[in-house]
């Protein structure tokens, strides 16, 4: 399949505009980058659990989406999901649909690293065919920027403040990638809006596996990580220039390196951008909080390119 | 009426629900064990895996996935049901409550089990009490027969195009889950002409119609209309219960009512109860008769919508009334919920009779003869003072 821009250009976009996102925002580019990994000629049922994405695109009487569509809370998205997929399933056995159908959810990260986990990774377990997509802006923004398990640590956040005794979020995030890949599901990858052709192409496979496929795709917000919103591909690419948000993928079981890093960049480059870290640069002994989140960084970006056979 | 073709068999009330379920023929079945519903799960996974149903079983991995996977199910298009119990039920609350909201049909066996702490496994109602206000239809039972009948009669109560509420249907722990007792069955095509084809509001898989499910009303406010179209819903549920009942009746020689009376006509006093306690209460209401004592009895089956104004004309004229409570609410001297509903719809009618609350078999306490009994003669005093000394009263408790 082409992930050519002019070829890519003119397929439909399911997420229509007037949205209420905010102007910027790096979900609503996340979607429509994943969405244009839909093949052609078959039908879709999207799902959002509680956040950003949903509130947004969804104010009654109104919708974005131009295709069905299902929210029911926000830690059971892939649970709900996994009953339209079952039911398409049942009536598809009984003969009763013809029709070709994907089965998409877009969650943020925290109902996806959090209060959703169970549920996504019950779904995985029983080999539901769909794609889940979290969107990840390492934090809980609908909810007003509180620290989520996929927080980097050192961040501020408004239940992770810094102070005279905090230098914001003590604890790594989780590396749900590789939690996920532990499901052994056909298809996890890890991508970023900053590097489209390579999320295109994910999606692609990922709309093609034959079983669950899981896409972690970094999407910068500008309100919760202070950053003018003008530069949210910027920021995004930045960590992935800085293997703060490495680019690979697990294919039945083999993973893969996709984005390149020719030279990696010390990770203060990214953590400069945001003023969510801005505390970090101001305190003398928060050098070490530093070293420490360069160390982490350093720590997975060696476990990944070992683990895709590089070097 | 002769009724053909029938057959009697000893079922326990899980595998009568079973079977209600095998000839119902759901679509999508998602569902997590817990005691004493456990064993409806396992004998109607069997049945799935040995191709008596088309339906796809979803072993989810809490009850909160299995209502979950039920509302995107029954979202779908398809007929979806579950079965839960007790922790399970406080599991799914948060689900109940949008299942109701998104008009879904979804029905619901609900194996009544007290809820912890301290942690018990035997009967009683607490845990659908819970969910009294969830927007739920509910539908108590005596017996295995009665759960067969409600499950069955409950997806055709939820298809209603009038009505599209989840209906949960509840039969007591143990008492009448894992008790053996003689019924009688439908035949499958009976069953299966009796609920008819699927009848869900909307469907995500119609390609011609795609639909938002589960909107936002955040910014323009009309989760106030949709609550009242929700209660709408309910009140137009009687009718629909009233006649479905009825039509049951033709098909079984078994016909339904919101509930069933006992002597009452003449009564001087009487008890309400619901599920399987009607057995013993109906028993010893007997007895009395049978000496003379004029003592009556309701069995309520519908509680929710619940038929208050039915209730009263039925009860009016009893100088004394006891319901019976098989949960608590806690409400610091309240009593327990049937009764401060029924007191409730008592209060714009002059003509009462004297009130009285009976909390019994919490936690699977046995309610005996010999209670029940006493019971009957505080009610005889009651009369015969034409006062209440204790309202709310607590039967069978250790010294
Ligand atoms: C059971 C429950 N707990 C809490 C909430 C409140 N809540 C709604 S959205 C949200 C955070 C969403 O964060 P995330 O999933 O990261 O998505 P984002 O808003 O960042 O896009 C929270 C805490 C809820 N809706 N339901
Ligand atoms: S708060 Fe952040 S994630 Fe939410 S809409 Fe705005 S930019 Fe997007």
């Amino acid at each position: 399949m082409s992930t050519r821009l002019k070829d890519l250009s003119k397929k439909d976009e399911i997420l229509k505009g007037g949205h209420r996102l905010c102007a910027g925002c790096g979900a609503s580019i996340a979607v429509r980058q994943i969405l244009k990994g839909l093949p052609d000629d078959v039908e879709l049922v999207v799902s959002n659990p509680t956040g950003c994405l949903e509130v947004s695109t969804t104010i009654y009487p109104y919708t974005s989406w131009n295709c069905s569509y299902i929210h029911s809370a926000f830690e059971n998205v892939a649970s709900t999901l996994s009953g339209v997929e079952s039911a398409y399933r049942s009536l598809k056995k009984q003969g009763k649909t013809d029709k070709d159908y994907r089965f998409v959810v877009f969650a943020g990260d925290g109902g996806t690293y959090d209060i959703g986990f169970q549920a996504l990774s019950g779904a995985l377990e029983r080999n539901h065919r769909m794609v889940y997509v979290c969107y990840n802006n390492e934090a809980y923004m609908n909810t007003g920027i509180q620290r989520s398990g996929a927080t980097l640590k050192g961040a501020w956040t408004t239940t992770s403040p810094h102070g005279e005794e905090s230098y914001g979020k003590a604890e790594n995030r989780k590396d749900l990638t590789s939690i996920v890949a532990a499901h052994d599901i056909p298809y996890v990858a890890q991508a970023s809006i900053s590097n489209w052709r390579d999320a295109v192409k994910k999606a692609q496979k990922a709309f093609e596996a034959d079983g669950p496929a899981f896409i972690n795709i970094l999407s910068p917000c500008h309100r919760g990580w202070r950053y003018p919103m003008e530069q949210t591909v910027e920021v995004a690419k930045k960590a992935v220039e800085t293997c703060a948000w490495p680019l690979y993928e697990v294919e039945n079981g083999e993973y893969n390196l996709t984005g390149k890093v020719k030279e990696k960049k010390p990770v203060e480059e990214y953590l400069k951008m945001q003023g969510r870290f801005a505390h970090l640069f101001k305190k003398e002994e928060n050098k070490e909080v530093l070293d420490s989140i360069q160390q982490y960084i350093d720590e997975k970006w060696e476990r990944i390119k070992y683990l895709a056979g590089e070097e | 009426m002769a009724i053909e073709n029938k057959s009697t068999v000893a079922y326990v009330g899980t595998d009568a629900v079973a079977e209600a379920m095998r000839q119902i023929n759901p679509d999508v079945v998602a569902a997590y064990p817990i005691t004493p519903q456990t064993a409806i799960v396992e004998t109607f996974s069997t049945m799935a895996a040995n191709g008596l149903v088309d339906t796809e079983m979803v072993n989810v991995e809490s009850e909160h996935s299995a209502m979950s996977a039920t509302i995107g199910a029954s979202a779908s298009g398809s007929r979806a049901m579950t079965c839960t119990s007790s922790q399970g039920l406080g599991l799914m609350w948060e689900t109940l409550y949008i299942a109701s909201g998104l008009r879904l049909p979804i029905v619901m066996p609900n194996v009544n089990r007290a809820l912890s702490a301290p942690i018990n496994i035997h009967c009683d109602h607490s845990d659908s009490m819970g969910a009294r206000d969830s927007g739920w239809i509910q539908l108590f039972s005596e017996n295995a027969q009665e759960a067969y009948d409600n499950t069955i009669q409950a997806i055709k109560i939820a298809e209603n195009s009038n009505v599209y509420l989840p209906v949960m249907v509840l039969l007591d722990g143990f008492i009448i889950s894992h008790a053996i007792e003689r019924m009688e069955l439908l035949e499958d095509n009976k069953v299966k002409d009796f609920v008819g084809e699927v009848n869900t509001p909307y469907s995500l898989l119609d390609p011609n119609n795609p639909v938002t499910v589960g909107s936002f009303d955040g910014l323009y406010g009309y989760y106030f209309e949709f609550k009242k179209q929700q209660e709408e819903a309910m009140k137009n549920s009687f009718s629909v219960i009233k006649e479905v009942g009825e039509d049951f009746g033709k098909l079984s020689g078994r016909s339904y009512e919101f509930f069933e009376t006992e002597y009452m006509e003449d009564a001087e006093f009487g008890f309400l109860v619901l599920g399987s306690a009607a057995g013993t209460v109906r028993h010893h209401v007997k007895c009395l008769r049978e000496n003379g004592i004029p003592a009556g009895m309701i069995k309520l089956r519908t509680y929710r919508p619940f038929p208050g104004k039915e209730l009263v004309e039925a009860t009016s004229h009893l100088k004394a009334l006891a319901v019976m409570d098989r949960s608590d609410t806690f409400a610091g001297g309240m009593g327990g919920p049937v009764f401060m509903d029924l007191r409730s719809a008592y209060y714009d009618y002059d003509k009462k009779p004297l009130m009285t609350n009976y909390i019994y078999g919490l936690g699977g306490r046995d309610l005996s003869v010999e209670l029940v009994q006493q019971a009957t003669e505080e009610m005889q005093d009651i009369v015969r003072n034409g006062e209440v000394k204790q309202t709310v009263n607590y039967l069978g408790l250790k010294e």
